[in-house]
């Protein structure tokens, strides 16, 4: 079982404080080579459990305009792979959340997964989250990520049948993603009464913390749902933000438990 | 062999979402598709829609000309005027037993776009087709024509506007409408089983001309030529071939313009192993791993990937790929139409040009067969603009 990577305890101590974990999505670069490091630190010093650092591809297929548009303007700015190791090298230390990367699989087969795995470790990123690396694609190199302790995180759906939960619930993940929407990234929700019925499902099937993603964008969308989720990830809605010259901190503050709604997760757990 | 690969390339490395409606598309492909049935209505279809078969013409005035036989195999005189038709009445009855109600497409320059807009009026089915914003500017001729029979066409404007981000907005699209929507996809690519499917469907092409060859000839021939963008006429023409191991097969990739730096859609011959829109296979990208622009005179051959089985049968040595710059295309275009009265769309001209360049190295009477893929009227634009 993986529950002694960083991810999982990260997550499950907001849980245990009665709260959801926080997972911002920023990708490498934005909004500029410059301000992005600040943008990671303030984002860590105001709450997020867990971020994910986009790696930028220039075809991403899981996501919709907004990332896109971020993810082609990281990459005019050069952004790759190993800037993003030198930053990590000098900032790591200053962040206290988990770390993964959210990127599509070419960039890291071309940097050869076992170079990346061995570099991640070093960099302490703890996970990596693949849109289009499936569970029979990722197979071929579950071992090398093992032997570096790097999370393999799955993405699944409302389509996604029992039995492929089943199959990634027997690879006991740091933590699962689960897509709200049958879309892609930004995508406005669909009905909450289907989402609810997947998370339910999802939770009772996986051991680990279940995520919820895609097209989140504030906290009252989870209101029917909250007891079927662990953490949020949040990803177009923030670059938004940061594109109108807002600060993480803003942001972050609309996420900021109100006491009630942590008394009410405590008493259940 | 791992299933949906071909050696070390295909595969389906695609959101978790797609993995469904790939599942239920490989069931209908591996059920419906050899039942007696649906092989019948194929038959038909091929017979009365689509003009099948399309005759193997043995070009005299070129082997004249060349020292070697020339054959052409003329799906340009398939309706439409290219191959592509063989794929999309194929996907479009199979969507049809599928119970699917929409067909969705992406285009380059719009000839997959118009077949697909083709066979789904005929089969009264739904039609929304994703086109690069640039390239509906450039092909506003086929734009009509696929509104003209009932399809919606979409510009996308994301990325560089072409062919590689159509598919993008296609796949999307897809993963929100896949209950009732069959993804049609154009060439030999993508992820599994759509390698496979099109060239199932395209497989139409070499079984002919094969059957063609030996009620002709006597014989098979000795080389087999055909143009490579994502691949589809290739594999179709290629696989009924690959077993003959004496009939040695040429794939023509384009090379633009062919000056240093500049872009080309030779992805066989100078790109590298990668992974894009679903499938392993040759890419041109950079070391990084981001894809690299692509270029050719021929828009259906400007994709920077290639179709997943051509990596195979280049890996394998069963297949070689040879590269053809805009230049030796277009002078081809034109010995084609003058010497035979037969204008080739710049797609095939890569491949009548690979048996013209290489005339000194080709056995004097030896037997030559090319794909003549599509018919020309669409490049008569081009084709002007090149020569002033």
């Amino acid at each position: 079982m993986h529950h002694d990577n960083l991810l999982t305890r990260k997550i499950q101590g907001a849980v245990d404080s009665g709260r959801k974990a926080l997972i911002p999505f920023v990708p490498a670069g934005f909004p500029s080579r410059d301000r992005f490091w600040d943008v990671l630190l303030e984002l860590d010093s105001e709450g997020a459990d867990v971020i994910e650092i986009g790696v930028p591809f220039s075809d991403p297929v899981a996501d919709g305009p907004v990332v896109e548009k971020a993810s082609i303007r990281c990459l005019e700015q050069g952004v790759n792979l190993d800037w993003i190791f030198e930053g990590l090298a000098r900032y790591r230390k200053d962040i206290q959340a988990g770390l993964v990367f959210m990127g599509y699989f070419n960039p890291f087969l071309q940097y050869g997964v076992e170079r990346l795995a061995v570099a991640c470790q070093e960099a302490g990123v703890s996970g990596l989250i693949i849109p289009d690396l499936i569970l029979e694609e990722a197979e071929p190199y579950r071992e090398v990520l093992k032997e570096s302790n790097l999370a393999y995180i799955p993405l699944v759906g409302l389509n996604t049948s029992q039995e492929r939960l089943q199959e990634y619930a027997g690879l006991y993940p740091a933590f699962v993603y689960v897509v709200s929407v049958m879309g892609i990234t930004g995508t406005k929700s669909g009905s909450m009464q289907v989402l609810g019925d997947k998370l339910r499902q999802v939770q009772d099937i996986f051991e680990c913390p279940v995520a919820l993603g895609f097209g989140i964008s504030s906290r009252d969308q989870l209101e029917s749902i909250e007891e079927h989720v662990d953490a949020v990830v949040f990803g177009s809605a923030l670059i938004n933000h940061l594109d109108e010259g807002k600060t993480p901190r803003e942001f972050m503050a609309g996420w900021q438990v109100p006491r009630a709604f942590s008394q009410r997760v405590r008493a259940k757990t | 062999m791992r299933k949906g690969y071909f050696g070390a390339f295909g595969g389906r490395f695609v959101p978790e979402l797609l993995v469904p409606p790939l599942a239920e598309l490989e069931e209908a492909m591996d059920n419906i598709l050899p039942a007696e049935a649906f092989v019948e209505d194929m038959d038909r279809v091929g017979r009365e829609f689509v003009g099948r078969p399309t005759p193997l013409y043995p070009c005299r005035n070129l082997t004249a000309e060349l020292g070697f036989d020339v054959y052409l195999k003329r799906e340009d005189l398939a309706h439409t005027g290219a191959h592509k038709i063989n794929n999309t009445v194929g996907q479009a009855l199979l969507a049809r037993h599928m119970g699917k109600s929409c067909l969705l497409a992406e285009t380059g320059a719009g000839q997959h776009g118009v077949a697909t807009a083709t066979a789904a009026a005929m089969l009264g089915l739904d039609c929304i087709v994703f086109m690069g914003a640039l390239d509906v500017q450039r092909q506003s001729i086929n734009v009509h024509r696929m509104e003209l029979m009932g399809a919606r066409v979409e510009p996308v404007e994301s990325g560089t506007r072409t062919l590689k981000d159509a598919i993008n907005a296609a796949l999307r699209y897809w993963i929100a409408h896949q209950s009732d929507t069959h993804y049609c996809l154009g060439s030999a690519v993508g992820p599994h089983p759509f390698p496979l499917l099109v060239r199932k469907l395209q497989s139409v092409i070499g079984r002919e001309s094969r059957q063609q060859m030996l009620e002709q000839t006597g014989e098979l021939p000795d080389t087999v030529v055909a143009c490579v963008g994502g691949g589809s006429n290739a594999i179709g023409m290629f696989h009924p071939f690959v077993e003959d191991r004496q009939v040695e097969l040429v794939g023509v990739e384009a090379g633009g313009r062919g000056g240093p730096g500049d872009h080309h859609s030779a992805t066989i011959s100078r790109g590298t192993p990668g992974v894009l829109h679903g499938t392993h296979t040759f890419l041109l990208q950079s070391k990084e791993g981001q894809i690299l622009p692509s270029h050719s005179v021929a828009p259906g051959l400007d994709y920077p990937g290639v179709g997943p089985e051509h990596s195979f049968l280049k890996d394998s040595s069963r297949a070689r790929y040879e590269v053809i710059h805009d230049r030796e295309a277009l002078k081809a275009f034109n010995l084609l139409s003058r010497k035979e009265g037969i204008i080739p769309a710049l797609e095939s001209a890569h491949a009548v040009a690979w048996a013209v360049e290489n005339r000194d190295s080709i056995k004097p009477g030896s037997k030559v067969l090319i794909n003549l893929s599509g018919r020309g009227d669409k490049d008569l634009d081009i084709v002007r603009e090149q020569m002033e």
